[in-house]
Order: C-alpha cells, then structure tokens, then sequence
C-alpha cells in the first residue's frame, strides 16, 4: 500500500510537467497582435534567488502555482487565507502587505505598521516539502519494516532488499565504530538523520521543488539538536576535558575556556553551514549554468551548457549522498567524544 | 569636514567595491580548497599505489576529509554571499 503511494506520487510528479510544459499558443497570438510588446531583460540574480528561497505558494512551472495557506497571528487574532489572494492583489490583502518574503500589517492608506508584531506560521513552499518529504520516508521505511514481518526467516525482497545494506552500512561504517558500545540507544536518530538529509538533498535536485536543506533555518536545527544530543548525554569526563584541558597549567584555565567554549560553538555551526552551502551553492550552479542559456539566447550555447549541466547534476546527486553521510558522520563522532569512557593511558591519573 | 564628506561618499557609492570583495573572497576561497583537496587526492593515490588493499578504507577517509576542506572554502564563499545579498 506505502508502494502504491510512492507509485501515485512519481507519477503525478511526472504527468504534471508534461502537461503544464506546452508551450501556451495563447500568448504567441497576443505577442503578434499588439506591437508594444517588450520583452523583459533577463535577470539572472533574480531567477537564481526566486529559486532559492522559500515563498508563499507553491510554483511548479510558470504556469502551474499552487497556492498554499497563509496562516498570521497579530494582536492575538488567527487570520488563515490562500496565498492566491496575495498574488492577485500584489502583495496585499485583509491589512497584511507581502514585502520581499516578509509580511506586515498595513493600513487602508497604504502605511506598513513596523510596530504590531505578525507572526508567520504559514504553510510555505519548504513547509509544504517537508510535509511530503515526511510522507515518502515514512511510506519508504514502513514498508521495509513490514518487509521484515512478511519475510521473516527468508530472504529480503523488493524495497527491503534494497535499504537494508545502505541501512546496515550506516550501523556498521558509521555509527558503531565512532559513537563506540552504546550506539543503540543513538541509532534509531542518526539513521533518521541520515535519510531525513539525503531524501531532502535528492527532493531539491527536481526541478520545481523546493529547496528545503539548503534553507539555512532547517540545518540550522539538525545542527542544533547534534548540539542539544551532545550536551545531554556527554559524561563527567567531557565536561572535565572541557573546563580542565590536562596538560594545562592552571593559570591559563581561563584561555582554554575562551578557545573550548568557541569550539563547542564551531562544531554545530559548521555542520549547519557545510550542509547549507554546499546544497544551495550547488543550486546556484545548475540555475546560472541554465540561465546562461537565456541569456545568450543561442541553440548551439544551449546544446554545450545541456550537456555540461547534466555532469554538474551528477556532481550534485554525488553531493546530496557525501553531504548526508557527512552530517551523520560527525554527529556520531561528537556524541561519541561526548560518552567516551576515561582511559587510564590518556594521562596521568 | 572634506574627509567626512569623502568617507560618506565612499559608503554612499561602496556598492561595487563591496561586490568586488565578495566576488574575490570567494573565488581566494576556492583556491584554498583546490589546494587542499589536490594535497588530499595525491597522498590517497599514493597510499593505494603502495598498497591496494586499502584502497577501500583509503577512499572513505579521503571523501571524509575532503568534505571537511570543503566546509571551510564554503564558510568563505557563504561570507561572499552574504555581501552581494546585503549590498
């Protein structure tokens, strides 16, 4: 049944765009008729960062949007509507005024009101994917799960076959030997972790989807729950190791706890910004490498760039995996420093 | 009052030197990291030249630290990013 899912979901994925590719006769006949037509000049910058970032509705292609909810709450009240009413309205409706991706409340004159606080918990473009990013790992992996019920005693088949040497390699090259005998308790997050970032990777390589792991917010997050991880279960002797450097005479303690309390910070914050470059740097090349092609406006320009932005793809999807092994990698690396047992070698006592 | 009104006009209109900066910091940035990666590709050659068997070990590891190099060409090239959206 989580197969059928899968099967329903690709499909439509795929009949979508083909449908809504055509080219729309509509506007050719209109461009001959009236003779003030001007084209607009190409913006790269801005095609490159209308992709990049999150936005209101959803937009697939340029004539497929799927307007998401809008959800505000401002001096206590919930005002919920389609984000279809901003688009028709450019950018304002019902008191609220959509300024470059941030919302206000703005007054009959027109006046945006800095002061009244809005808080915005729309369902957006990277909400939207999240949710059904959830939706296909949650159907991926129940149907493993009961993969093992069905077939138990016997052989793997199908889509179990598949993850469980990727699921065992993850137990076995990652998180056994760097986070050390209490793994299990940590397995079940870090193989979360790794498929939540790989599947998400791989979703924001499609064209039209959203661009969910290279938002700065999101491995922001993953970044700090490694931080809240570490933290809750680290032992005596990190803490020791942290505030009392061995080797260290004690005068210059309060060096030590400059450069460790900065360590400490650096090691979640280099998580999130590994993730989050190299996913949106990878972006941006595939955007401007395509945009090239609009901007030179030349067959011949287009077939050369094709060929080289297919290579840059497959750079990409080799990324998306190192990236989300990568992630899980260090994360397993510092809970394991962080429930590492005293070794009487390490020092003197 | 004439180095004030220099000092003004030079933020006023700093636009492009600014870009310029993000432009060449960044690219400085990818340098490094070329660097780095080549010196971590080369030794790896080496080490499975002198020793096949561990070819397999040999390559996980350089993928690892080629990703952590990789992250701090990056924290460059997001600084460079930041100057072309703020300015």
């Amino acid at each position: 049944m989580f197969k059928h899912i899968l099967l329903i979901l690709s499909l439509s994925v795929l009949s979508i765009f083909t449908a809504y590719s055509q080219h729309d006769e509509s506007h050719e006949n209109h461009g001959a008729k009236t003779e003030e037509h001007v084209e607009e000049k190409f913006n790269m910058g801005e095609m490159i960062m209308h992709h990049i970032t999150d936005e209101h509705g959803w937009e697939f292609t340029h004539s497929l949007k799927l307007p998401l909810p809008v959800i505000l709450i401002s001096e206590g009240k919930l005002t919920v509507f389609s984000s279809a009413r901003f688009d028709e309205n450019k950018g304002v409706y019902n008191g609220f005024k959509l300024d470059h991706h941030h919302i206000y409340k703005v007054n009959e004159a027109g006046e945006v009101d800095h002061h009244t606080k809005v808080w915005d918990l729309s369902i957006t473009k990277n909400v939207a994917s999240l949710l059904l990013s959830t939706v296909i790992l949650l159907s991926i992996f129940f149907a493993v799960a009961k993969g093992y019920t069905t077939n138990k005693g016997k052989a793997p088949k199908g889509i179990q076959s598949f993850f469980e040497p990727v699921i065992v390699f993850i137990k076995d090259e990652v998180v056994k030997p760097n986070v050390g005998p209490k793994y299990q308790r940590y397995l079940p997050y870090l193989l979360t972790l790794f498929f939540f970032i790989l599947v998400n990777n791989l979703m924001g390589l499609l064209p039209g989807a959203a661009n969910l792991t290279g938002n700065i917010t999101v491995t922001l997050v993953l970044a700090f729950l490694t931080f809240i991880i570490v933290h809750f279960s680290a032992n005596k002797h990190y803490w020791l190791h942290l505030v009392a450097p061995t080797g260290v005479p004690p005068v210059m303690y309060p060096l030590f706890w400059i450069i460790e309390f900065i360590g400490v910070l650096m090691k979640p914050a280099s998580l999130c910004i590994r993730l989050f470059a190299n996913i949106t740097g990878g972006h941006i090349i595939i955007l401007s490498l395509l945009g090239l092609i609009f901007v030179f406006k030349s067959f011949v320009i287009g077939a050369g760039v094709g060929v080289f932005t297919l290579f840059m793809s497959g750079i990409e999807i080799m990324v998306a995996f190192i990236q989300a092994f990568i992630f899980t990698l260090l994360t397993s690396m510092y809970i394991g420093s962080a429930i590492e047992e005293h070794h009487e070698a390490d020092h003197g006592h | 009052m004439s180095i004030l009104n220099i000092i003004l006009q030079a933020v006023a209109e700093g636009k492009g030197w600014a870009v310029m900066g993000g432009g060449i910091g960044a690219g400085l940035a990818a340098i490094g990291a070329g660097i780095g990666i080549g010196k971590i590709g080369g030794s790896a050659m080496e080490g499975v030249a002198r020793q096949p068997e561990a070819a397999g070990k040999i390559q996980t590891m350089m993928l690892i630290i080629a990703a952590l190099i990789e992250a701090v060409a990056l924290f460059g090239v997001v600084v460079g990013l930041l100057i072309l959206l703020l300015y």
